[in-house]
């Protein structure tokens, strides 16, 4: 049996009483991160300013066996950061100095629980460009960002979370603090070990400052709104413009549950009436956008467009991205428990896979919302249901894993973005198979052999 | 121990299971942005809320004192996507932990008892501390006893409060305004709503209000003795009190009226009252003998800047006149009824205004009803917060919508020894319209 006094005195001769939490109405608000229906409370949660507070911290839990959940603003959709019973909630916002904005070489060295909507501040001030957009940007931290491999809505054009990482500062489970990667375009010196922690979801190190890659600020940009009646009309859109080799920033796909629900909050004038909207950003070369744009609207017409409309300002088509952001949480307006999925498919199938989530929905009586990045073919299936009705719940579970089943028999994945955590963690094995998952485990019994980082969380061992 | 059911337990589950956690409030609530601690921020809030509901933790001090760091702002609420009802959730976490007593302490007791439950229910008593607090400051008494320091002898909490003291006016609302008044061509008949405090210390700012609506074709109705709106008393816990005030404001402007029915508009010009007028409806809702008259009353409120922007604001003929000026908006006119534009349009078509936007315009400061007296030190931070960025602006005047904005404001610019001057967006169109006319 763990003394659990004996830790909470050593913690707090590491880091102070101030920054170790031990009082219920200090636990409970970080008994969560943002994925529906899971709730733990951890024993404590501490706030490190240092690697090398977070290296003792680990020492401690190691000493006494305790398992630790690393977390950053608790945004994530997949439970990666909720708590495991007993375990230290290694909170990471107080760590968050930007470190350096290097406009000679376009890089950004920032600590981990620096904002992500900050770093995108930054750069654009510098006339630069971060990416990676999640919906939850304006509070997520990078670290989490590159725990999970984050995605957003500029996935399309410009990749995700992992595209833009150059280095990174770990601390690993025995303590000891590595970096990993450099400032260069190119290195190959040795394994790309950087790679291994992106998206490993806090489970095979606590990843502490993060080197990341800035782009030129796109000098032009188009945005572009387009109704459709038929959901697979839009669907089959995306697929047109792909297969026209056109490559714009943005292609995102909202339905008109929705659609409402989004617009219910942002108020910026979405039509209501439409069954499916799709949201087509193109930037780069003003010419280059100027073509993209024209045809683009000209595929969507050929596809059934009802009405195709252009944002007359970069402001309008700020909002635009900003409520199309707000999606997800906009949906928890309709029903009491949202669950969200994050299936993805290959760019080709999204009709079939847009047909076989309406048809699922309809045969086990559930409202399903869907939005997502259809260009990425990354789409949010979500359940509009009632955690405590357990009927409907038990009919929620048999139509997600209908839906992953059928994603991957069209080559797609469980998760596009969000991440296993623990909301996936019994669709994995089916989806990557046996000797993946083996060599994953592999993997995290090298790095974490007492397994005390993240327990339980993608796998368990 | 009370046998009284706790109302977070039997509230709707639904309101508070609309809370999903994303987190997107977080960057808007001055307290975790102060603190960067979950259990200082909305989402943390309405955890322990549900936790108290579903009895995973009982009702603790820890709790209620959480529940008052709050400022109550709703800023969460224009950040919430899922359209969470925070300002519900908060009054009855406030009511519980009131009828529990686990903050009760002698000296918090006597306070509210004196003020939330006696005198903030009785307006003749409320204007007679007004009167006594207008003599003690037009006789020099409070110049006196700032500059013989005999503030020094108060108690350190009341020491660092009295200069927040605002100024009391020689007239009060029902010296300047008749109880019925008419334009020369009258189209509208309104209420108006001249509040409690703001008729001790910006009684003018009520006679501006009755001037533009005259000028505006609206006959001014306006209740010789009016309540408190109540909102004082819903947001600290007393949602009974909160009831009756409801109720007796209601009745006041039925018999100056005639009837409600007979009324165009009911008008408050205080951001803060206005969002807690706003839910009569709510707060009667099972009161058989006011719900339907509630529910009027909640139909025909408006906001004055909301008022004029639906029946057309008149502009004010030119004159010469240059004065920098920006808008600090009130967090429960922005948040609380969601008006964020009327009133910079109505600043804009001021002759002579040269309007800046204030950056974190709609950001708390620090004021929040009774919030910088229970909480000096964080709505210290806040004002300076607001300052500074005043400051920056380079405006002379900045307009603000709510008493409790300008006291807070005045106090902080008074103390810097700032000459800018606080004023509401409806004075300055009054003295527009009284330049013109000249």
């Amino acid at each position: 049996m763990i003394n659990i006094k004996i830790i909470i005195t050593d913690l707090i001769a590491l880091l102070g009483a101030e920054r170790v939490l031990t009082a219920p109405e200090d636990l409970i608000p970080y008994s969560f991160d943002g994925t529906a229906a899971q709730k733990q409370r951890p024993r404590c949660v501490v706030f490190p300013k240092t690697p090398e507070e977070i290296a003792a911290v680990l020492r401690i839990a190691k000493a006494k066996n305790l398992p630790v959940v690393t977390r950053g603003s608790g945004t994530g959709l997949s439970g990666g950061s909720l708590p495991v019973p007993d375990c230290i909630a290694l909170c990471l916002v107080q760590m968050d100095r930007v470190l350096k904005l290097d406009e000679k070489n376009l890089t950004i060295l920032v600590e981990a629980g620096v904002v992500t909507q900050k770093i995108a501040e930054l750069a654009d001030a510098a006339g630069l460009l971060y990416p990676p957009d999640p919906g939850s940007m304006k509070i997520s931290t990078i670290g989490g960002n590159v725990a999970e491999n984050a995605g957003g809505l500029r996935g399309l054009k410009y990749g995700v979370t992992r595209d833009y990482v150059m280095g990174m500062e770990v601390v690993l489970a025995d303590g000891r603090i590595v970096w990993l990667g450099s400032q260069c375009v190119k290195d190959v010196a040795g394994y790309s070990m950087k790679d291994v922690f992106i998206g490993s979801e806090g489970t095979l190190g606590v990843i502490t400052k993060v080197l990341l890659k800035l782009v030129p600020k796109p000098q032009a940009k188009k945005t572009l709104l387009a109704t459709f009646a038929r959901m697979d009309a839009a669907a089959e859109t995306v697929s047109a413009i792909i297969a026209a080799k056109i490559i714009p920033c943005t292609l995102e796909f909202l339905d008109k549950v929705t659609i409402k629900c989004v617009e219910e909050y942002a108020h910026i004038g979405l039509p209501l009436d439409a069954e499916a909207l799709l949201l087509m950003e193109t930037d780069g070369h003003p010419a280059v956008v100027e073509e993209e744009a024209r045809r683009m609207e000209q595929i969507a017409r050929q596809h059934g467009a009802a009405t195709v409309s252009i944002a007359q300002s970069a402001e309008e088509a700020a909002k635009l991205a900003t409520a199309r952001r707000s999606a997800f949480s906009a949906l928890a307006r309709v029903s009491p428990t949202t669950i969200l999925e994050d299936a993805t498919v290959p760019r080709s199938e999204l009709a079939r896979m847009i047909r076989f989530i309406q048809e699922v929905g309809a045969r086990h009586q559930l409202r399903v919302a869907t939005f997502g990045h259809m260009g990425d073919g990354n789409l949010h299936p979500t359940f509009l249901t009632d955690e405590r009705n357990v009927a409907e719940m038990e009919r929620v579970e048999h139509a997600m894993q209908e839906i992953f089943d059928y994603a991957l028999k069209l080559g797609g994945t469980i998760t596009g973005e969000h991440g296993v955590g623990v909301a996936k963690k019994k669709f994995l094995p089916g989806a990557i198979g046996d000797a993946s998952l083996g060599l994953m485990r592999q993997l995290k019994r090298t790095l974490d052999p007492d397994n005390l980082l993240n327990p339980g969380k993608i796998f368990d061992l | 121990m009370s046998a009284t059911p706790l109302r977070l337990a039997t509230l709707d589950y639904s309101v508070l299971q609309q809370c999903m956690h994303c987190g997107m409030c977080l960057p808007s609530c001055p307290t975790y942005d102060a603190t960067k601690l979950e259990r200082h921020s909305p989402r943390g809030r309405i955890a322990l809320m549900r936790a108290i509901a579903d009895k995973e933790l009982p009702l603790t001090k820890k709790f209620g004192e959480e529940m008052y760091y709050c400022l109550g702002c709703l800023a969460c609420t224009t950040a919430c996507p899922a359209g969470v009802n925070y300002a519900e959730l908060f009054e009855v976490a406030r009511a519980d932990i009131e009828t529990s007593g686990v903050l009760d302490k002698p000296k918090r007791n006597v306070i509210r008892w004196l003020t939330v439950k006696f005198i903030f229910t009785r307006p003749r008593l409320l204007r007679f501390v007004g009167r006594l607090l207008y003599f003690y400051q037009a006789l020099g008494l409070q110049t006196l006893v700032r500059k013989l320091r005999l503030t020094a002898l108060l108690p350190k909490s009341l020491r660092e409060l009295e200069p927040l003291t605002p100024t009391a006016r020689r007239h009060f609302s029902d010296a300047l305004i008749r109880e019925i008044e008419t334009p020369p061509q009258r189209r509208y008949r309104v209420g108006l709503l001249t509040g409690c405090v703001q008729d001790l210390i910006y009684s003018e700012l009520n006679r501006d209000t009755a001037d533009v609506l005259l000028v505006h074709a609206c006959e001014v109705v306006t209740p010789r003795l009016q309540h408190c709106c109540g909102s004082l008393h819903a947001h600290n816990g007393e949602l009974e009190l909160a009831r009756e005030m409801a109720r007796r404001n209601i009745t006041a402007l039925e018999k100056s009226a005639g009837s409600l029915e007979k009324l165009d508009a009911i008008i408050s010009n205080a951001g803060g009252c206005g969002s807690h007028l706003k839910h009569y409806a709510h707060l009667l809702h099972d009161d058989p003998a006011f719900a339907a008259r509630a529910k009027l009353w909640s139909q025909k409120l408006k906001d004055i800047h909301e008022w004029l922007a639906e029946i057309g604001l008149q502009h004010p003929a030119p004159a010469p006149h240059v004065e920098r000026v920006t808008y600090h908006e009130s967090c429960h006119l922005c948040h609380g009824q969601k008006i964020t534009q009327s009133p910079r349009n109505l600043l804009r078509v001021i002759p002579g205004l040269d309007f800046v936007e204030l950056p974190e315009s709609n950001w708390c400061c620090g004021s929040a009803g009774i919030y910088n007296i229970t909480q000096p030190e964080m709505s210290k931070k806040l004002l300076d917060r607001k300052l500074a960025h005043l400051v920056r602006t380079g405006a002379t005047v900045v307009a603000s919508a709510n008493p409790g904005c300008s006291v807070q404001l005045e106090a902080g610019l008074r103390q810097a020894k700032s000459q800018v001057r606080v004023v509401h967006p409806i004075s300055l169109l009054a003295e527009a319209f009284r330049r013109a006319k000249k």
